[in-house]
């Protein structure tokens, strides 16, 4: 019998809303290794680490650390016993310095109050020791994703975390900003950390890897040497199949303008200039993508075009329309599509069933509505259809949203907002933490509406997915475009990431071709 | 999902059972003769015809008070006006029920549309606090609350109270203005088939139309609800417009349907009923007509111990309190639940 540092043995998890999500997995770790945690999204990975962490107690079977049986009750318990994790949304406090935030919790203090300068040196050393530069007197908030992931690995390593779980470390990182961070993981396990890499991206998986456990409908699929295996065979583990996931481009059929952002600048309320005289247009029948690391002015520009924030500088026109004398409901009433970012906040109500959450933006429609009544036959026909031809998984149209995997729950929302023929689409990530298969059929979707004479406007952290769909793309970086291309022929992540941080700039001339 | 709302219905009733079992054992500690109060509480509300009739008219302003607070708690907002809503409602319909000269059904009818519109205007109050400048309902609603028991109180005193009368009560209603009685022998009076009906109405306006689609969106959630194109200040206003017209109602059906006369000096306390009810109801419009039957059914149980026997009425008060802390703390029987669906799931 091999020896392991930790070993998960026949764990179950069924959650409280009857959702299996743990069934017979079986997971391990040897001391000093970078093992790859790979499955579609809802194939039962987060729930796994929840479990490790913590977070959540299996239902059945059993967890060895060091060769004693543990049960962690809670993150405390896991932190104690070498376990840290570094979440895919950030737990930062963003208002606090790099040093706060890696001291809250086990503040070194000085009579009653913290003692600040002995934190900045803490954070110095340890930053030091393993090799992750952070400024420590810097706030938070003003620090690139890149930064604030290293705090978050010093945070845990600080709490002397040995085993380390990464969940999507790389989903928010330029392909720059991710060599330095396999560079640094290099580095950890070096030093004798072992590190849980959890991933969609196979490429980078086969790159940091030492060993990879592949889940699939919340079952292990199998564990196997990185080097033993294909990219092509990583994917079919995943998959179940092989699946064509290529998107052909037909020749762009430009109409007239639908989008039409001119010199519009934002200042947010802590006073940063979120928005630089920004311009561009979109045509019918065109994806115009727009990359960029988030924060960097991305929110305030949606949020501008679609009412959330008031317009004040410059003018955005949809469909040949101001939207600045427009409330959200006008918009609403034009052929508009908006797939947001953050789907639970915004996109859905989760304890309502699939029927009302695909008809939220006509609901007073003719077609649903005779002024008073809503007619829930033809809801019930018109979800039916779209839960057909986007194959949402469900148990038919009355099934709860909020029950949804997340993959499906997209599906949902983009169903909603591509199905009215709209003229105008505004895709933020609209395939973020969604599986291969379901951002297939999504991305299908949404070429079929250009297809049709929409004009689309991605704006998308993953680069993959901008180069795939894109027919123009620009680079957003601090609020302006440095970057326009009118052809994706020939551009490649690596290029665009060189944007992306600033490095480079195209020319004022070749920013200005935005405005078609 | 079905194992989901099945175990909500369990756990509704498991916190009725536990809330009565609590009742034992006050009576348990305070009675010299507690088999025969247990009785008495249980069983005399079924052994006769007026006890009966007596659960039936004790309902029916809950009833009301219940379907305001299951509207207000759809759209997630927590106004407990409904208190101060039933006492302006009553005293303003009042002047309607004592004056003017309308005939027979007429005159009910007309005291009732008083009641409700009052009831929608004052709710306004709130509402349009609360959609315009974002005031939280349930602060404002309270301090409703005292306002409108003073100025209820101004009108009782100043223009409706009868001078040959020794207690502080309002002039005589008009025959004509009474709710008619629908079953001899009891004090059962049209109202009833009023609240009833109002349940019916207010389910096909919250599960058909369209207001009641925006309003579930937005309680449920609202960010998603304004993303979509719904105006979430209307809706908050609409809100706001038909519960205090249905607690207004409720208010005016109450004085109209039981008194001859405007008797309350103080608020009625039929609005945190209502909370509780609407809590028991699950929401539910329907729901809330069973709830409102349970909660009576314990008043008027209670009411008879008291009468009969050595037990204080405020023993009903600690029952309620303790089904709303179970019903509302949500991890109740927690652990039976992840069980049973983990069970449901390996079938």
């Amino acid at each position: 019998m091999e020896n392991y540092l930790l070993e998960m043995k026949d764990i179950a998890k069924i959650y409280g809303n009857g959702i299996v999500a743990n069934e017979a997995v079986n997971f391990n770790l040897k001391k000093g290794e970078v093992h790859a945690l790979v499955g579609e999204n809802g194939a039962g990975k987060s729930t796994l680490m929840k479990i490790l962490f913590g977070m959540e107690a299996p239902s059945s079977g059993t967890v060895t650390l060091k060769g004693e049986p543990v049960r962690f009750s809670s993150s405390k318990d896991a932190i104690a016993h070498g376990i840290g994790m570094v979440h895919q949304h950030f737990m930062l406090v963003e208002s606090f310095t790099a040093a706060q935030n890696i001291i809250l919790g086990m503040e070194p203090k000085k009579g009653f109050s913290v003692n600040e300068e002995e934190a900045v040196r803490f954070t110095e050393e340890i930053s030091k020791k393993y090799n992750l530069e952070v400024d420590a007197r810097a706030v938070t908030r003003t620090l690139p994703v890149g930064i604030k992931q290293k705090i978050e690995i010093l945070k845990a390593l600080a709490r002397g975390a040995e085993i380390l779980i990464l969940d999507e470390p790389t989903a928010v990182l330029t392909p720059q900003e991710t060599d330095q961070l396999f560079e640094e993981l290099t580095n950890l396990k070096q030093q004798g950390h072992t590190i849980v890499f959890i991933s969609h991206k196979i490429p980078e998986i086969k790159k940091i890897s030492d060993r990879i456990t592949v889940m699939r409908a919340g079952k292990t699929v199998g564990c196997r040497n990185t080097e033993d295996v294909t990219e092509k065979e990583i994917s079919s583990m995943i998959m179940g199949c092989e699946m064509d996931t290529t998107i052909i481009r037909t020749p762009c059929k430009r109409g007239d303008v639908g989008i039409a952002v001119d010199k519009v600048s934002y200042i947010d309320k802590n006073g940063v200039q979120a928005l630089k005289d920004f311009s561009f247009s979109v045509r019918q029948g065109m994806v115009f993508g727009i990359a960029g690391v988030q924060g960097n002015g991305q929110v305030e520009l949606i949020d501008l075009m679609t009412k959330k924030r008031g317009l004040k500088n410059g003018d955005i026109r949809l469909n040949g329309e101001s939207v600045k004398k427009m409330s959200i409901q006008d918009i609403r009433k034009m052929q508009f599509g908006y797939v947001p970012e953050d789907r639970i906040e915004q996109g859905i109500a989760g304890h309502e069933s699939i029927e009302e959450n695909m008809i939220s933006n006509r609901y007073s429609t003719k077609e649903f509505c005779n002024k008073i009544l809503l007619n829930y036959k033809k809801i019930a026909e018109f979800a039916k259809k779209n839960i057909e031809s986007y194959e949402i998984r469900c148990s038919g149209g009355k099934h709860l949203v909020g029950m949804l995997s997340g993959g499906n729950m997209q599906k949902v929302v983009v169903a909603r907002e591509c199905s009215h023929e709209p003229k105008v689409l505004i895709a933020e990530q609209p395939t973020r933490g969604v599986d291969v298969g379901a951002a297939h059929i999504i991305h299908k979707k949404i070429m079929e509406l250009r297809d049709e004479g929409c004009a689309v406007l991605l704006v998308s952290a993953d680069l993959s997915e901008v180069l795939k769909l894109s027919d123009v793309v620009a680079v957003m970086y601090e609020g302006e475009i440095v970057a326009f291309f009118e052809e994706t022929e020939g551009l490649n992540e690596e290029k665009l990431g060189l944007f992306m941080l600033g490095l480079e700039r195209h020319d004022e001339g070749q920013i200005r071709r935005a405005v078609q | 999902m079905s194992r989901e709302r099945s175990f909500n219905m369990i756990r509704t009733a498991v916190s009725m059972l536990v809330a009565i079992l609590v009742a034992f054992v006050i009576i348990l500690i305070v009675s010299d003769q507690p088999v025969e109060s247990i009785k008495i509480f249980l069983v005399m509300p079924f052994s006769s015809g007026s006890y009966l009739g007596n659960i039936v008219e004790t309902a029916v302003p809950l009833i009301f008070s219940g379907l305001a607070m299951a509207v207000m708690f759809k759209a997630n907002l927590f106004n407990l006006g409904g208190e101060g809503i039933f006492f302006i409602a009553g005293a303003v319909g009042s002047f309607v029920a004592i004056w003017p000269k309308f005939p027979s059904v007429l005159a009910p009818l007309a005291a009732i549309v008083v009641g409700a519109l009052v009831g929608m205007v004052v709710m306004m109050v709130p509402g349009g606090l609360k959609a315009k400048y974002g005031a939280n309902e349930m602060v404002t609603s309270l301090m409703m609350n005292n306002i409108l028991l003073g100025v209820g109180l101004y009108l009782l005193n100043n223009l409706l109270r009868d001078p040959g009368m020794a207690s502080l009560v309002s002039y005589k209603y008009r025959k004509k203005a009474l709710l008619a009685n629908i079953v001899p022998g009891t004090r059962i009076h049209a109202g009833f088939l009023i609240a009833v009906l109002c349940a019916v109405l207010v389910y096909l306006f919250m599960y058909k139309s369209k207001w009641g689609y925006e309003i579930r969106m937005t309680g449920n959630n609202a960010k998603f609800a304004s993303y979509s194109g719904i105006n979430v200040a209307k809706v908050i206003l609409i809100v706001h417009m038909v519960a205090g017209a249905i607690a207004g109602a409720g208010g005016i059906i109450e004085c109209i349907g039981l008194h001859k006369r405007f008797e309350w000096t103080a608020l009625p306390g039929y609005g945190f009923d209502g909370a509780m009810i609407a809590m028991l109801a699950g929401n539910n419009p329907l729901g809330v007509i069973g709830a409102a039957f349970f909660v009576s059914y314990l008043r008027i149980g209670a009411d008879l111990v008291n009468r009969s026997s050595d037990i204080p009425t405020e023993m009903i008060a600690i029952l309620q309190s303790i089904i709303i802390l179970l019903i509302s703390a949500e991890r109740f029987l927690h652990k039976y639940r992840q069980r049973w669906i983990e069970k449901g799931e390996k079938k």
